[in-house]
């Protein structure tokens, strides 16, 4: 839901970064209000998912310009898990498996660090098991789930429901979903995509990264949003991701072309 | 801690047991000769047959050459330059605690280990024993009621001379090796367990091990003896100095157990390890031996090693009694330019016997980190059966793991596993968790402990948490 009085989220302006001193990033600008669904779409190697790695802190990316603000205070400059304590959370295309490590134990660690920067008092492992079969109820998830190793032996559909599950659990207050679809067949699509709608609030914000369409039938997007080459090329409405669906992403070729001739445009090789 | 920060930050450690306790010391002059040998037996007014056992092991260490085969790199160790006596100047052992130096009850206090009645842990008995000599071993009275003896070694030698003879050296002989023979001759004190047919031991023992003198090696020797269907759970405990020298730990234990006995013995050993550089520490080379004696007999070991500068070790079961069974958990942790070549050897000798092995080994820094295991069946071990894993976890990119299997198999019915793997802790897993809110160092130590799980879970119930946060104290860093 847009509402213009809204308090603006998140804040990326001019963002530039890369991997490897590979530029990725190249100017990105986005405005993400509180009750807002974005919808970043855009071809393989536009720079989508390293958007939401840049945002998550990962090490492997450096930041070379531009700032990211959260609430109106710098993002950039905080550790992966300050990031995640003060309510940024980003659902992975490819959730790890971590062996040996319970994912009741890390789901509870998980919350209690959330719940800490939020002056609530830490769960003992009877009120943490109380919460989190209430949520499990969000993604429909089997209690078995939670004696095993993190995401370990789990089947794509379950990996991404454990990260909903997280989502529910973390109650954050901008969530970027990588890819949450990938990897989905139908029914798994239609669990998901309730569990982030029955999370989305007026207070809250959900950028969803995505190359399809099928995910924005379930979840109503606000704005929609063009990556290519490291950059928004266009945003619009929920109707240009129909477009996009209609259209491909022939017109994309021609854009960078025209910004290319215009001198606009960085280019794409580096040396 | 800046998103710079890697695995490798966290390698520094801290080691808060490094104190040494200002205390008057009786040694005798550097050096090894039969001289020193008669020398030490006599102080401890020692029956004749134990100075014939120390001098046969010494002969036969003269004749011996020391092992080279184990993936270990140090300098020769100069046998002539280490004291082999030290002890706290006190007169005999004292009958009550109130009457010990209270500066060796303050040491034991600091190391988290009190001594004093109203502080005991109230389930774990425990003998301290600083630098060569028990100085303490408490709830005996308790356990004697039940027939359990429990006292330091030298105490066994004047107190029960028939047992020590009849059981010391038939686990692991004089001439088994190099680090047992030199053992054998110059052994100094250590713990002595005797646990009657039919009885259950009532509480934990434990013994816990302080080497406070510079120059000293530490050689001590345990036997435990668990009767016909009698039970017990045994645990040591290890910490020493900081010095910049080397100092040379050289300890037996041997286990016996008979018919349906049941031994469990349990080892944190967080030796000094030695600087960032490599600069000091321990020398840990330890013979520790079961002998299932008896059918359907069992002894299982469980180490956790984090300390040492170098530690060459492999805790091993004969089974030898009919459906006997053997097993063998250990977390060995090396960091900096710590080196460990440890394993175990499960010897299968009678009908059925059945022996388990999980060996889980992390490395960091610069370390190595060897798993070198024998598991041998022979001709009358008729449907033996052997499990053994052997994870390796590495931490940065300047560490090694290796793992050396030995396996012998004179038995065509006999059953053998082996399961190998070797893992890294990766970027990815450590972002996703730090992604959760959950701090690197954390994160790190939860990976870890999982790894670990499996050996953990093998420990008594009141050193698995201790063990746990030994463990995330090793890899503590110093980042920020």
């Amino acid at each position: 839901m847009i509402r213009p009085d809204a308090p603006v989220l998140l804040e990326i302006r001019d963002l530039h970064a890369s991997v490897e001193n590979q530029p990725i990033l190249k100017g990105v600008n986005l405005c993400i209000r509180a009750g807002e669904i974005h919808a970043v779409m855009g071809r393989n190697g536009s720079g989508k998912s390293t958007l939401s790695k840049v945002l998550a802190g990962h090490p492997a990316y450096t930041v070379t310009a531009g700032s990211v603000l959260y609430k109106g205070e710098d993002l950039l400059s905080l550790d992966p898990e300050q990031r995640s304590r003060i309510g940024l959370f980003l659902g992975f295309q490819y959730p790890v498996e971590i062996p040996g490590v319970s994912n009741l134990e890390f789901l509870r660690v998980a919350t209690n660090a959330r719940r800490g920067q939020r002056g609530e008092e830490e769960l003992d492992t009877f009120a943490f098991e109380d919460l989190v079969r209430d949520r499990l109820s969000v993604v429909q998830m089997d209690p078995a789930f939670l004696d095993r190793s993190v995401n370990e032996g789990f089947s794509g559909g379950e990996k991404k429901r454990n990260e909903i599950l997280q989502m529910a659990l973390l109650e954050p207050v901008v969530a970027i979903l990588d890819e949450t679809d990938s990897g989905l067949d139908i029914d798994a699509l239609r669990i998901v995509a309730s569990g982030v709608n029955q999370l989305s609030s007026v207070d809250n914000a959900t950028l969803l990264i995505t190359h399809y369409q099928r995910l924005l039938d379930l979840i109503t997007p606000d704005a929609v949003h063009v990556m290519a080459a490291g950059r928004i090329l266009r945003s619009g409405g929920k109707e240009l991701a129909l477009e996009l669906e209609r259209s491909g992403y022939d017109w994309v070729d021609a854009e960078l072309a025209r910004l290319d001739a215009e001198g606009e445009r960085q280019p794409l090789e580096v040396a | 801690m800046s998103s710079s920060a890697t695995v490798g930050d966290l390698v520094s450690q801290t080691y808060k047991y490094g104190f040494v306790t200002d205390i008057a010391t009786d040694k005798i002059d550097k050096g090894l000769s039969e001289e020193v040998v008669r020398l030490i037996s006599s102080m401890k007014q020692e029956p004749a047959f134990l100075l014939d056992f120390r001098l046969r092991a010494y002969r036969q260490w003269l004749q011996m050459d020391e092992p080279d085969w184990a993936t270990l790199g140090y300098p020769p160790i100069d046998f002539q330059e280490i004291i082999y006596y030290a002890a706290p100047r006190q007169q005999d052992k004292k009958a009550s605690l109130d009457e010990v130096d209270p500066k060796l009850l303050e040491t034991f206090e600091k190391l988290g280990i009190p001594l004093s009645e109203q502080k005991r842990l109230s389930n774990v008995a425990v003998d301290a024993v600083f630098d060569s000599v028990s100085i303490a071993t408490t709830f005996r009275e308790q356990l004697a009621e039940h027939g359990v003896i429990f006292c330091s070694i030298s105490e066994a030698v004047k107190d029960h001379p028939e047992l020590v003879q009849r059981y010391l050296g038939t686990v692991v002989p004089t001439n088994d090796n190099y680090f047992a023979a030199l053992n054998s001759a110059v052994f100094s004190d250590g713990s002595f367990v005797f646990i009657p047919k039919g009885v259950e031991c009532p509480m934990e023992l434990s013994t816990y091990f302080r080497i406070n003198s510079g120059d000293t090696g530490q050689f001590e020797r345990t036997l435990i003896i668990a009767e016909e269907a009698s039970t017990v759970s045994y645990l040591e405990g290890c910490t020493a100095p900081m010095f910049d020298t080397n100092q040379l730990h050289a300890a037996v234990v041997e286990l016996v157990a008979l018919d349906d006995a049941s031994i469990k013995y349990s080892t944190v050993q967080n030796w000094y390890a030695g600087d960032e550089n490599g600069v000091g520490g321990i020398y840990n080379f330890v013979t520790k031996r079961g002998h299932c004696r008896g059918d359907r007999s069992h002894i299982s070991w469980t180490q956790v090693e984090t300390g040492s500068a170098i530690t060459w070790k492999y805790p091993s079961c004969v089974l030898q009694g009919a459906d006997s069974v053997g097993e063998f958990y250990s977390v060995a942790l090396t960091n900096n330019r710590q080196q460990a070549d440890t394993g175990s050897k499960m010897v299968h000798v009678g009908p059925r016997t059945r022996s388990t092995i999980v060996s889980k080994g992390i490395s960091a820094g610069h370390s190595s980190n060897s798993y070198r295991g024998l598991v041998q069946i022979g001709p009358k071990a008729v449907g033996a059966r052997n499990y053994s894993q052997c994870d390796s976890m590495l931490i940065g990119d300047q560490a090694a793991a290796n793992t050396y299997p030995y396996i012998r198999c004179q038995q065509p019915q006999a059953s053998i596993e082996h399961e190998a793997s070797t893992c890294r802790i990766s970027a990815d897993q450590l972002f996703y968790l730090q992604s959760r809110g959950i701090g690197f160092e954390e994160a790190v130590s939860m990976m870890v402990s999982g790894f670990c799980r499996d050996v953990f879970n093998q420990l008594p119930m009141e050193f698995a948490a201790e063990a746990d946060k030994l463990l995330a104290l090793k890899l503590e860093g110093s980042v920020g």
